[in-house]
C-alpha cells in the first residue's frame, strides 16, 4: 500500500464515528470505525438504540396481545413474525392447525418474504447510486402490500396470526389479483436484474468486499442467505420443514465467494424461489370455506342489511345471511373449520355462535377478558422459522396463567451485526456502504 | 417584522411562505417501521415530490423539518436532542407516527413517551404506521403552517402538553 | 437420531454434568451443573457424534415468580379472581421449574446431523455467574453481554462484558422480574 517515496512521512490513525444518526445506515447504529487514511483498521458496533423492551412487554399482555409486538420485530417481513410465534405457542400447547391455514400462513410469509428482499435489495441499490432500482423495487413492494392489506386489513403491522389459526380467510379473488401482482413483481425483478447484474459500478463495487469465510459464519451463528452467500446451505424450511414447506417443490440458491455479490445474488433468486412456491401453493390449496349447513337465503351485504332492517323491510333479508369483507369479518361459520385449529380453548368460536348461542359467549369471554385467556400448559418451547434474514426462533416458557412468563426471539440479524467487525476490517471506509446494505439489519429486529 | 401593513410588505411576506412551504428539505431522522411508511410516501406511489418536499438531506445543518420517524428511546433521546439543536433556524418537527406523539404501547423502561417532552413539536401525524395518505395530509398542514407563520410574523406556539398524572 | 437418543448419548458421555433431562415437546433438555459447561459445550462442538457447530441462542430466565400473580398488567384489570381454567392436557408433562433463580439457556445445532439440543444451568441469585462460551463460538460473545445487560449475570473469561442494549448510565437489569415494567432512568427529558 504504502510506496518507497512515502515510507518517511509520519501517518496517524484516525477515530472516525459513523453515528447513530447517518444516512448509510439502514437504521441507528453506531460503528466507530478506526481508520489508516481509507482503509478501516478496527471497528466497534454499538447497537440498541431501538431498544423497546418487547420481552418485558410480552410479559404484561396475554399470549394474542403479544401478536402486535411481533409485527414490529422484523417489520419488513411481518407476517413470518406472526407465524413463528404463533407456531411456538402452538407447539407448546400441543395442537395442529387444519391444512388450508398451513397454506394461508405460507403463502403470507412467503409473500413477505419477498417484500423483505425488495427492501434490503433496493436500499443498498439506492446507497451505491442506484435510485431507479429502489423506486421500481418500491413500486413491486407497492403491489405486495396492496394485496397484503386485502388479507389482512393492514400493509405493514398487520397482526393477521393468532396462536390456533390465522384471523380470517383469504377473500374472494384472492388468487386472480395474487397472480397478476407476481406477474407484476416478476417484470420489475427482470428489469432490476438488467440494471443491476452486470452493471460494472455495481458490480465492482459489490463483489469482494464484505468476504467472510464458511467457518466463520458458521462459528458467529449466521444463518439465512447470509450464511448461504458463504456456501453453506442451510434453509430451516428444507432442513427442518414445517407448515406445508415439505410438500411445495423448491431450490435453495447457494453463493460461493461469501461476499456482498453473492449474497445480491442469492437473495435475488431466493425471491424467484417464493414467487413459485406461492403458485405452487395457490395451486395445491384445500378447497376454501365450505358450507357447514346448507343456506336457507342468499348471501347480501352486512350494510345493506342494516339499511334494510331500519327501514323495516324484515321480509326482505328474513333468512339471508349477511356478508361482511374478510378484514373486518373474522371467522364466521363457514370458514372457522378451514382457519382455525379444532380447540376450543384456544381459538375464538365462529360468530354466529358467539352472538347466537351462549356456550360461544361464554367461550368468547374466556379467551378475551383479562384475567381470562389461552392457558398453555407450564412448559416450554423452542420454534425456529426461517425469516427473511436467517433462523427466527421463538422460545416461550409457560407457567401456566394467562401471561406469557417469559418470550424470547432468537433475531437472526443479531449474529449478523456481531460479525460485522470480521467484515469490515481491512477494507476500505467506502466498503461499509454496500455491505451495510447487504447485511439488512432491521433495528426492529436486532434491538427488539 | 410586519408590524407596518404596506401592501408590498404583506405580499413579500406571503412569498417568502410560499417559497419556504414548497420547498421543504427535511432531514427524515428514521428509526423504526414508520420508516417504511416513509419511504412508500417518498416513492413513485403515493409522490411526495409533487410537494415540493422530495429531497432528504441527511444532515441537520441543511435540512429546515426535522421527521422523526419511529420510536425514540431513551438511549436514542440525547442524538435526537443534539440533531435538533444544530439545525438553523427556521425549523420545525414533524413527530411522524404514534410512538413519536405519545409512546404507542410501548408504555415501558426504555422508550421515551413522546418526543414533544425534549423537542417542540409542530405537526403530530398519528398512526401505527400512518398511512401515506395521512402522511401527506400532515405534510399539507405543515405548509400551512409555515405560510402563518409568515403572514403572522411569528411562530405558532406549540400547543402545551397537558399534564396526565403518573 | 431422536430426543431421546440424543440425550442418552450425552449422558453416556458426561454422566456427572448432567444434572436432570426431558424431552417435553420432542426437545432435548438436558440440565447440567455449571462447573462442566465449558468441557461438555466443547466435546458437542467438535465429537463427531454430536458436531454442534451451531450456538444458536443463549438467553437466561428468571424463575422467581414462576406461577405467582402477574405483575400490573398493561391496563390494571378489574382483579376478577379466576381459577386457572383447564388447560391443554400434555402427553408427557413438564417436570417443573427449577429450584434456581436463573436458568442460563442454550441452544444448539447441529447441521449435519439436523439435531437440536437444549442445555440449561441453573444460577443461583447470590453468585449469578457462569463461564463464558466466547473461546468456542463468536455468537457468545454479543449474547452474553446481552443476558448481562438484560438479567445481570456475569460471564468468566468474556472479554469486554459491558452493556449492549441499554446505556451504561442505567441502572438495574430489566428483564429480571423485580424490575417494574416502567420505571424509566432517561438520560434527558422528565421521568414520564
Amino acid at each position: 500500500m504504502t510506496e518507497a517515496r512515502t515510507n518517511n512521512l509520519e501517518t496517524r490513525e484516525m477515530l472516525l464515528n459513523v453515528g447513530p444518526a447517518h444516512p448509510a445506515m439502514h437504521g441507528i447504529i453506531r460503528i466507530v470505525t478506526k481508520l489508516d487514511g481509507e482503509q478501516i483498521v478496527d471497528c466497534e458496533v454499538e447497537i440498541g438504540y431501538l431498544h423497546r423492551g418487547f420481552e418485558k412487554m410480552s410479559e404484561t399482555v396475554d399470549y394474542n396481545g403479544v401478536m402486535p409486538y411481533t409485527d414490529r420485530l422484523n417489520y419488513v417481513s411481518p407476517l413470518i413474525n406472526n407465524m413463528g410465534y404463533c407456531m411456538a405457542v402452538e407447539k407448546s400447547l400441543g395442537i395442529t392447525v387444519p391444512d388450508r391455514c398451513h397454506y394461508i400462513r405460507v403463502i403470507m410469509s412467503e409473500i413477505s418474504r419477498i417484500t423483505d428482499h425488495l427492501t434490503c435489495i433496493g436500499a443498498g441499490a439506492m446507497e451505491l447510486g442506484a435510485f431507479t432500482v429502489f423506486l421500481y423495487m418500491i413500486k413491486a413492494r407497492e403491489f405486495l402490500w396492496e394485496l397484503i392489506e386485502m388479507v389482512t386489513g393492514a400493509r405493514l403491522t398487520i397482526s393477521y396470526g393468532r396462536v390456533g389459526g390465522v384471523k380470517a380467510d383469504l377473500p374472494e379473488g384472492f388468487e386472480e389479483k395474487c397472480r397478476n401482482a407476481l406477474e407484476e413483481t416478476r417484470k420489475v425483478l427482470g428489469e432490476c436484474d438488467g440494471l443491476l447484474t452486470r452493471n460494472r459500478i455495481f458490480v465492482d463495487r459489490m463483489s469482494g468486499t464484505g468476504k467472510i469465510s464458511a467457518e466463520d459464519a458458521v462459528s458467529y451463528g449466521i444463518t439465512g442467505p447470509f450464511l448461504r452467500g458463504c456456501g453453506v446451505d442451510y434453509d430451516v424450511r428444507k432442513d427442518f420443514p414445517y407448515a406445508v414447506y415439505d410438500r411445495l417443490d423448491f431450490d435453495v440458491p447457494v453463493g460461493t465467494r461469501g461476499d456482498n455479490l453473492d449474497r445480491y445474488l442469492v437473495r435475488m433468486e431466493e425471491m424467484r424461489q417464493s414467487i413459485r412456491m406461492i403458485e405452487q401453493a395457490l395451486r395445491d390449496i384445500p378447497p376454501g370455506p365450505f358450507q357447514a349447513h346448507p343456506e336457507t337465503g342468499r348471501a347480501i351485504p352486512a350494510a345493506e342489511m342494516v339499511d334494510l332492517a331500519k327501514m323495516g323491510n324484515i321480509v326482505q333479508i328474513e333468512g339471508a345471511r349477511a356478508v361482511a369483507d374478510p378484514t373486518l369479518d373474522g371467522a364466521s361459520e363457514r370458514e372457522h373449520p378451514s382457519i382455525a385449529a379444532d380447540e376450543k380453548r384456544v381459538f375464538l368460536p365462529p360468530k354466529e355462535d358467539t352472538y347466537g348461542n351462549i356456550e360461544g359467549l361464554m367461550n368468547h369471554f374466556k379467551l378475551v377478558m383479562y384475567g381470562h385467556g389461552v392457558r398453555p400448559p407450564k412448559g416450554e418451547a423452542y420454534f425456529p422459522v426461517e425469516g427473511a434474514n436467517g433462523e427466527l426462533g421463538f422460545y416461550v416458557v409457560n407457567d401456566g396463567g394467562n401471561l406469557p412468563y417469559r418470550v424470547r426471539v432468537r433475531s437472526p440479524c443479531f449474529a449478523i451485526l456481531s460479525a460485522l467487525p470480521k467484515l469490515l476490517i481491512g477494507g476500505m471506509m467506502a466498503d461499509v456502504v454496500p455491505t451495510f446494505g447487504s447485511v439488512n439489519m432491521i433495528g426492529g429486529e436486532l434491538d427488539r | 417584522m410586519s408590524s407596518e401593513a404596506g401592501f408590498f410588505t404583506t405580499k413579500l411576506e406571503e412569498a417568502i411562505g410560499w417559497a419556504r412551504k414548497y420547498s421543504i428539505f427535511q432531514y427524515p431522522f428514521v428509526t423504526a417501521c414508520c420508516g417504511m411508511e416513509y419511504m412508500a410516501t417518498a416513492c413513485s406511489h403515493y409522490d411526495v415530490d409533487r410537494f415540493g418536499a422530495g429531497l432528504p438531506r441527511f444532515s441537520p445543518r441543511q435540512a429546515d423539518v426535522l421527521f422523526v420517524v419511529g420510536t425514540i428511546s431513551h438511549k436514542m433521546a440525547p442524538v435526537l436532542k443534539r440533531l435538533y439543536d444544530q439545525m438553523a433556524e427556521p425549523k420545525w418537527v414533524v413527530a411522524f407516527g404514534v410512538c413519536t406523539c405519545t409512546g404507542g404501547f410501548y408504555d415501558n423502561y426504555a422508550t421515551v413517551m413522546g418526543i414533544d417532552t425534549i423537542l417542540p413539536v409542530d405537526v403530530y401525524i398519528p398512526g401505527c404506521p400512518p398511512r401515506p395518505e395521512s402522511v401527506l395530509d400532515g405534510l399539507i398542514k405543515l405548509q400551512d403552517r409555515i405560510q402563518k407563520q409568515h403572514e403572522t410574523g411569528d411562530r405558532p406556539a406549540p400547543e402545551p402538553r397537558p399534564e396526565f398524572p403518573v | 437420531m431422536n430426543a431421546e437418543s440424543l440425550i442418552q448419548a450425552v449422558r453416556e458421555r458426561f454422566p456427572q454434568a448432567v444434572e436432570s433431562s426431558y424431552a417435553y415437546r420432542r426437545d432435548a433438555t438436558i440440565v447440567v451443573r455449571r462447573e462442566s459447561l465449558l468441557p461438555l459445550a466443547k466435546a458437542l462442538k467438535e465429537d463427531p457424534a454430536f458436531q454442534m457447530s451451531f450456538l444458536i441462542d443463549l438467553t437466561a430466565v428468571d424463575y422467581s415468580a414462576f406461577g405467582k400473580k402477574p405483575a400490573t398488567a398493561f391496563f390494571a384489570s378489574s382483579g376478577v379472581g379466576v381459577r386457572p381454567s383447564m388447560g391443554i392436557e400434555a402427553e408427557e408433562p413438564w417436570p417443573g421449574p427449577p429450584s434456581a433463580r436463573f436458568a442460563v439457556v442454550y441452544h444448539f445445532l447441529s447441521l449435519p446431523l439436523k439435531q437440536r439440543l437444549r442445555v440449561e444451568v441453573l444460577v443461583s441469585e447470590e453468585s449469578p455467574e457462569v463461564d463464558s462460551l466466547t473461546p468456542l463460538w463468536g455468537a457468545a460473545n454479543w449474547l452474553e453481554r446481552e443476558v448481562w445487560d438484560m438479567f445481570g449475570i456475569r460471564f468468566q473469561g468474556h472479554p469486554d462484558l459491558k452493556r449492549i442494549l441499554m446505556y451504561e448510565e442505567f441502572e438495574g437489569h430489566p428483564l429480571r422480574k423485580d424490575y417494574p415494567v416502567k420505571k424509566r432512568q432517561p438520560l434527558i427529558g422528565p421521568v414520564n
